[in-house]
């Protein structure tokens, strides 16, 4: 372990974005203040994404009233799997997975079983508010379970591993995989506990792992080497990424998406404030990727695949730019 | 910009102290006391006459300056009556809710008790029937066998009316409804020893509606001797001013009802000589100055006037260090309320009424609640905890205790749901670090404003908040690295 704290000028010269800076900087000025509800109701988010055909887990339904509430068992019924979670919440908070059915009882991720009863009282708190910003009245989605890629197997406890990638002015700038550890109790979340993957922008390979902004080798439960992994596809996903600028008009977003065994890359939420832990987790700060971009002149790559492979070629890593590609 | 903002404040308080002499520094001298008597009537329609009794000259431990009257429509006098300084009001017609106003300004001095002669012997009438005769004669006489002299008669007498094992003599005298000063004073009466009924007020910083204590005082042969007829108390705190010496009543309203007479009182740190000279000049800046209200709402500013100070801290702490805290200005309110309780049994009592809270809370999640009705439950409850806590620490004889009444109900109801949700999501190490860092940031705004200097200038030079404004702006402004993000991204260093 290095020291207890890091020098200013240490952190200025690997180009460490701070929260000040974020705020100031890039969300204030990129991110028009009329467009947040778009990320910030997952429900807009939804709708918004079906309309411009951007793939994302689909909507079963929506549960807006109390009174909706009590006959719920009769649309959950023949469900086997499904993803309930609040249209407001968040840093993953409130969301419920049920993996399977034990006769009238669901299956949790973790294993757990819980009655019709719970599943109520876990809707009502969520149309209360429970999860959302200062406690206003929300709405519940149900949706599709995502599939679980074969290739993440033995890389994630309980939870989905997902993408979370930066797109600045519609350029993904930087990328990390999130895998969920006992620790982080199967959520994404860093602070909790997760492990940071950073991944190469050319081809989505493994650069560098961190849990508890430390850096690790293995996973934490699994015991397997982090530094196989490489994203296969790598590609569509930094294009689905790229897409999400278009879709919201928002210039600084962190969007989160999964990899389904089936249907491919996927859009599960996007995020107007993201965080800065991704620069722990490759190793480098985002400062300088996002002044390059900020120095390209407006409108020079148009389309999303000009943007994509501008930044496969221009932030490419040079130790991973041949082979060890999947 | 912001360089302006701040130079303009600074100049214009330059001038202002050029213009008023109101120095930078709080005085050292005497502090000066402005207090405000208001009073307060339904008038019937007729002629209306007031008549509130006025505080002497010279009083043990203070010494009036000035003193004025403001009530827009009224003839007003101070007359002297039977040895007693008052205020009358008149008015040939008058309908309806009036207020009057009468205010002074007392100097603390430590001049020793002008009035110590002349045992005027005041007649209590005693209305007592056979048996509270009899029952009074034997309390008299046992207070008189522990007793040598008047005062410690006095003090016999206060402890055997206040002692709560009171025997059937004590509690008969007590059934009429008489208050104890009362009750004293007739006892001293038939004992031959001369009193005179004395209304005092207590005097602190920045107090609204307060109203006069009953007190006691004796005649001992020699000099009038102050007592507190509740604790026996002898003599008069440093605090108490005397506003009401022997005399008839305190208040007298004719063509009036419902009358009652409150106070308000503010504590200056300015010489008095300035004071006065920056409210009575007609320069402009003694018109837009704070001095130019009425002192009820003086003292209202004087706390408003520090709330940009703990904004500034607030922003300073989230901006410049990183700390977290639960709910942005909480932490504000928290030490707003550390100010009326002062720092440590605030501190208590905060996280005891929070600690509760939260073992309550936790078993409200078992009861399948609905978010908004488990917030409203928390409200009850907490009011229920603060009650009980200030009964208990009354009870084992902490007036602090009281205190706790001060701390916004709601944001503590919200602040335990947050803690509590908080708890389930991400452990007690999450709210450690949240709840310790709103109490940091509550407890350094608090030493802050509670400092004498930074409460003298917010108050008497209310532009300086601009700076602090400024300060704010440039603040939001820094993008650099927060304190905590050095520690954050400490990591980077071995990569």
């Amino acid at each position: 372990m290095g020291m207890a704290w890091i020098k200013p000028a240490r952190l200025r010269e690997l180009g460490m974005l701070g929260m000040n800076c974020r705020n100031v900087e890039f969300i204030n000025r990129y991110n028009d203040r009329r467009l947040y509800p778009l990320v910030d109701n997952k429900l807009k988010t939804k709708l918004l994404a079906q309309e411009y055909d951007v793939p994302t887990p689909r909507l079963q339904f929506v549960v807006r009233e109390q009174h909706e509430i009590s006959h719920i068992n009769r649309q959950l019924q023949d469900r086997e799997t499904f993803v309930l979670k609040p249209a407001k919440g968040s840093g993953g908070k409130g969301i419920l997975v049920v993996i399977g059915r034990a006769g009238e009882r669901f299956i949790k991720s973790s294993g757990a079983e819980i009655g019709i009863a719970d599943v109520r009282r876990h809707m009502s708190n969520i149309l209360a508010g429970l999860y959302s910003l200062g406690g206003a009245s929300d709405v519940v989605i149900i949706e599709d379970l995502i599939a679980f890629d074969e290739c993440f197997a033995g890389y994630s406890h309980e939870g989905v591993p997902d993408i979370r990638i930066i797109v600045f002015r519609g350029y993904p700038v930087m990328a990390m995989l999130r895998l969920a550890t006992h620790a982080s109790d199967g959520k994404a979340n860093l602070h909790q506990g997760a492990v940071g993957l950073g991944l190469a922008m050319n081809n989505g390979a493994c650069l560098n792992a961190v849990q508890f902004s430390r850096q690790i080798e293995s996973h934490p439960d699994t015991g397997r080497a982090l530094s196989d992994i490489c994203i296969s596809g790598w590609r569509e996903i930094l294009l689905l990424a790229a897409q999400c600028h278009e879709m919201t008009g928002l210039g600084y977003i962190g969007t989160d998406l999964v990899l389904d065994k089936y249907l491919g890359p996927q859009m599960l939420e996007l995020n107007a404030r993201p965080g800065l832990s991704i620069q722990i987790a490759n190793g480098r700060g985002l400062l300088p990727r996002l002044r390059h971009v900020e120095s390209l002149k407006h409108r020079r790559h148009v389309s999303v695949e000009h943007r994509v492979d501008y930044v496969m070629r221009e932030f490419a890593e040079p130790d991973t730019l041949e082979g060890r590609v999947l | 910009m912001l360089v302006l903002l701040a130079s303009c404040a600074i100049l214009v308080a330059v001038l202002r102290h050029m213009e008023t002499g109101i120095p930078f520094i709080p005085g050292q001298e005497r502090s000066v006391w402005l207090i405000e008597a208001r009073v307060d009537f339904m008038a019937k329609g007729g002629a209306v006459s007031a008549s509130l009794s006025l505080p002497d000259k010279q009083l043990p431990g203070f010494e009036l300056y000035e003193e004025q009257s403001a009530s827009p429509g009224y003839g007003f006098s101070i007359v002297r009556e039977y040895g007693d300084r008052r205020a009358e009001w008149t008015k040939r017609e008058a309908l309806a809710e009036q207020s009057l106003y009468y205010s002074a300004q007392f100097v603390a001095s430590d001049k020793v008790d002008p009035a110590t002669a002349d045992p005027v012997r005041e007649h209590h009438p005693i209305y007592w029937d056979d048996a509270q005769e009899l029952a009074a004669g034997q309390v008299l006489s046992r207070a008189r066998e522990t007793s040598s002299s008047a005062r410690s008669l006095t003090r016999e007498l206060i402890k055997l009316l206040s002692s709560p094992s009171s025997d059937q003599n004590t509690a008969l005298l007590r059934s009429d409804q008489t208050s104890q000063a009362e009750l004293l004073m007739r006892l001293l009466d038939r004992a031959g020893i001369a009193t005179r009924s004395v209304m005092g007020l207590y005097l602190e910083d920045a107090r609204r509606r307060q109203v006069l204590t009953p007190m006691v005082e004796i005649h001992t042969g020699e000099h009038w001797l102050l007592f507190n007829p509740e604790t026996g108390e002898t003599g008069v705190p440093l605090n108490l001013l005397l506003w009401h010496r022997g005399g008839v009543s305190v208040l007298d309203v004719t063509g009036g009802r419902n009358s009652r007479v409150s106070f308000s009182m503010i504590r200056q740190t300015v010489p008095a000589r300035q004071l006065a000279k920056a409210q009575n000049s007609d320069s402009i800046f003694s018109r837009l100055g704070v001095h130019s209200l009425p002192i009820e709402e003086q003292s209202m500013f004087k706390l408003l006037l520090l709330l940009p100070l703990g904004a500034a801290v607030v922003v300073f702490m989230r901006v410049m260090i990183g700390l977290q805290t639960a709910g942005t200005f909480m932490p504000i309110l928290i030490s707003l309320a550390f100010l009326q309780t002062s720092l440590l049994p605030g501190l208590i009592s905060f996280i005891s009424v929070v600690g509760i809270g939260l073992v309550l809370r936790s078993y409200l999640s078992r009861l399948d609640l609905l978010l908004v009705a488990r917030i409203a439950t928390l409200i009850v409850l907490v009011i229920f905890v603060i009650s009980a806590l200030s009964i208990i620490g009354y009870q084992m004889g902490y007036s602090t205790g009281m205190t706790i009444t001060f701390f916004p109900m709601i944001i503590i109801a919200w602040t335990i749901e947050r803690m509590s949700i908080l708890w389930e999501e991400e452990g007690p190490h999450e709210v450690l670090i949240q709840g310790g860092g709103s109490l940091v940031v509550a407890v350094i705004a608090y030493l802050l404003m509670q400092s004498p200097l930074l409460k003298h200038l917010s108050f008497n030079f209310p532009e300086l908040n601009l700076v602090l404004l400024a300060l704010i702006l440039a603040m939001g402004q820094y993008t650099g690295y927060k304190l905590s993000e050095l520690r954050r991204f400490r990591a980077m260093d071995d990569i």
